[in-house]
């Protein structure tokens, strides 16, 4: 186990230096966040819809697109050149080189929500100060599901002549069901509702997030194979 | 047609009517053979003719259809323990291309959990001439020093087996000197290698046996010191021009 977290460690490691020297995914995704934000607040009646009730809708559609981009480039970075060759003729686990995409996909989508989430705050101009630790929390779960589904797929996806569609196409029916999930709780939230009543919606995260990390573990060795 | 050589010592590679197919075509078709520690094939035979497909097999990248392939006694594919025994080197470089080399060649090392990893990249970067470019990201490399550090990644581990896909492409002759010294040091301390390349007189100079392949199967399998270089050379031209 731990030769599978260290290695899972350096691989997540590699690929956060690839994202850091390069920054093309990262800046694409804070870019395509920040412009979906303002489309949405210009393209929003505020006399008919209440602003509590749009942002979460707008948060979950511009992080789940945006994280596509990351996790896209998370397999990409291994076809060039067959670099995945090397990965898979070490000795590492199957389950490490997963473990250590799915880590760098959630450092690259939790550091795009850093940027996001106060970047929503100040232009819907929603309340923080009470919210600022479940949101965080509803942030962290949904990353955690979207990034397994979405490292499963972009290892799928990557071998293909259309990657840059495919992964979307097959990522987008399993991220439904968390972003239903985190766009309910968060609504729960921002409209001042107590914590207790978005609590069911933050046990289906949980439960989603353990359910697709497994079987997405699970799973990964297949997509690879032969 | 099969062959098997018997060796002295134990064998390091034991392959035994290996095949491996795509869907209904066998890339690799009853191959057998074996080599001792020390021991080097050379694999000569035209495009397509199942030399990387077997390569790939036996670096654990492909599952066999049929047959046994043994490294280090552990039947492929073996899990971490065989694939820690192998070094692969390809035409394709497999580095990435935003790192340096040292880090590349760093990250190789921490995957096989190289003891005192810091020295044996330097040494690896030493063998292969390119300390001074050690810290200049891969991509702004010429393709024949990329492929230097490719070397050089593939070696960081001490491998036991060497499996070299036309290791000396994109080489220049310094850098392909620096390859063939190297393999033959390897071959020295009792690494087992096989190349593949399509200069005959290349392969022939470091081998031990050689073989030509031809739709997957060995249609030639010699030990070095019986082959006339000659009639090699046209039973390859043959292979090669029967393949069309």
């Amino acid at each position: 186990m731990a030769d599978t977290l260290f290695a899972a460690w350096l691989i997540a490691r590699k690929d956060l230096a690839i994202e850091f020297r390069t920054r093309s995914a990262f800046l694409s995704a804070v870019v395509f966040s920040l412009l979906g934000l303002v489309i949405f607040y210009y393209s929003w009646d505020p006399t008919a819809v209440a602003v509590t009730d749009l942002a979460p809708g707008v948060l979950w559609i511009v992080f789940t697109f945006s994280g596509l981009l990351g996790l896209h480039r998370s397999f990409g970075v291994e076809a060039a050149d067959h670099a995945i060759d090397g990965l898979l003729a070490s000795p590492v686990s199957r389950e490490a080189i997963f473990l250590g995409k799915a880590i760098a996909n959630l450092i690259f989508v939790v550091a795009v929500q850093l940027i996001a989430i106060p970047a929503l705050m100040l232009f819907y101009n929603l309340p923080v100060g009470d919210i600022a630790g479940p949101l965080i929390a509803i942030a962290l779960l949904a990353a955690i599901g979207l990034v397994a589904v979405g490292t499963l797929f972009s290892a799928m996806a990557v071998n293909t002549r259309l990657a840059e569609l495919l992964l979307p196409m097959l990522a987008l029916p399993f991220f439904l069901p968390i972003v239903i999930a985190a766009s309910q709780a968060t609504a729960k939230l921002l409209s001042g509702r107590p914590i207790t009543e978005a609590g069911a919606w933050l046990k289906l995260l949980l439960a989603f997030d353990l359910v697709f990390v497994a079987a997405c573990m699970l799973t990964y060795p297949f997509t690879i194979e032969d | 047609m099969s062959s098997t050589i018997s060796l002295s010592g134990p064998p390091i590679v034991e392959v035994a009517e290996l095949t491996r197919a795509f869907g209904s075509r066998r890339a690799v078709a009853g191959v057998t053979f074996s080599l001792a520690p020390g021991d080097c094939l050379a694999l000569f035979g035209p495009n397509g003719a199942g030399k990387t497909t077997l390569l790939r097999v036996l670096a654990g990248l492909l599952r066999p259809t049929s047959g046994t392939a043994r490294i280090s006694g552990v039947e492929l594919p073996g899990g971490a323990l065989a694939r820690s025994c192998v070094g692969l080197i390809s035409h394709h470089t497999m580095l990435y291309e935003a790192l340096s080399p040292r880090e590349n060649v760093a990250f190789a090392a921490g995957l096989y959990g190289v003891r005192d990893a810091r020295a044996r990249v330097e040494d690896s970067l030493r063998r292969m001439s390119m300390l001074d470019r050690s810290d200049a990201p891969v991509r702004s490399l010429s393709r024949g020093m990329q492929q230097r550090v490719s070397i050089a990644r593939a070696m960081v581990h001490s491998p036991q087996v060497v499996l070299a896909d036309e290791p000396y492409s994109g080489l220049d002759e310094s850098g392909a000197r620096s390859l063939t010294a190297l393999l033959g040091e390897l071959r020295s301390s009792g690494t087992a290698i096989i190349i593949v390349t399509h200069n005959l007189a290349e392969g022939l100079s470091l081998s031990t046996y050689a073989a030509v392949m031809q739709r997957g199967r060995f249609v030639r399998y010699d030990a070095r010191d019986g082959i006339d270089p000659r009639s090699y050379a046209a039973t390859y031209r043959e292979a090669v021009a029967s393949s069309g």
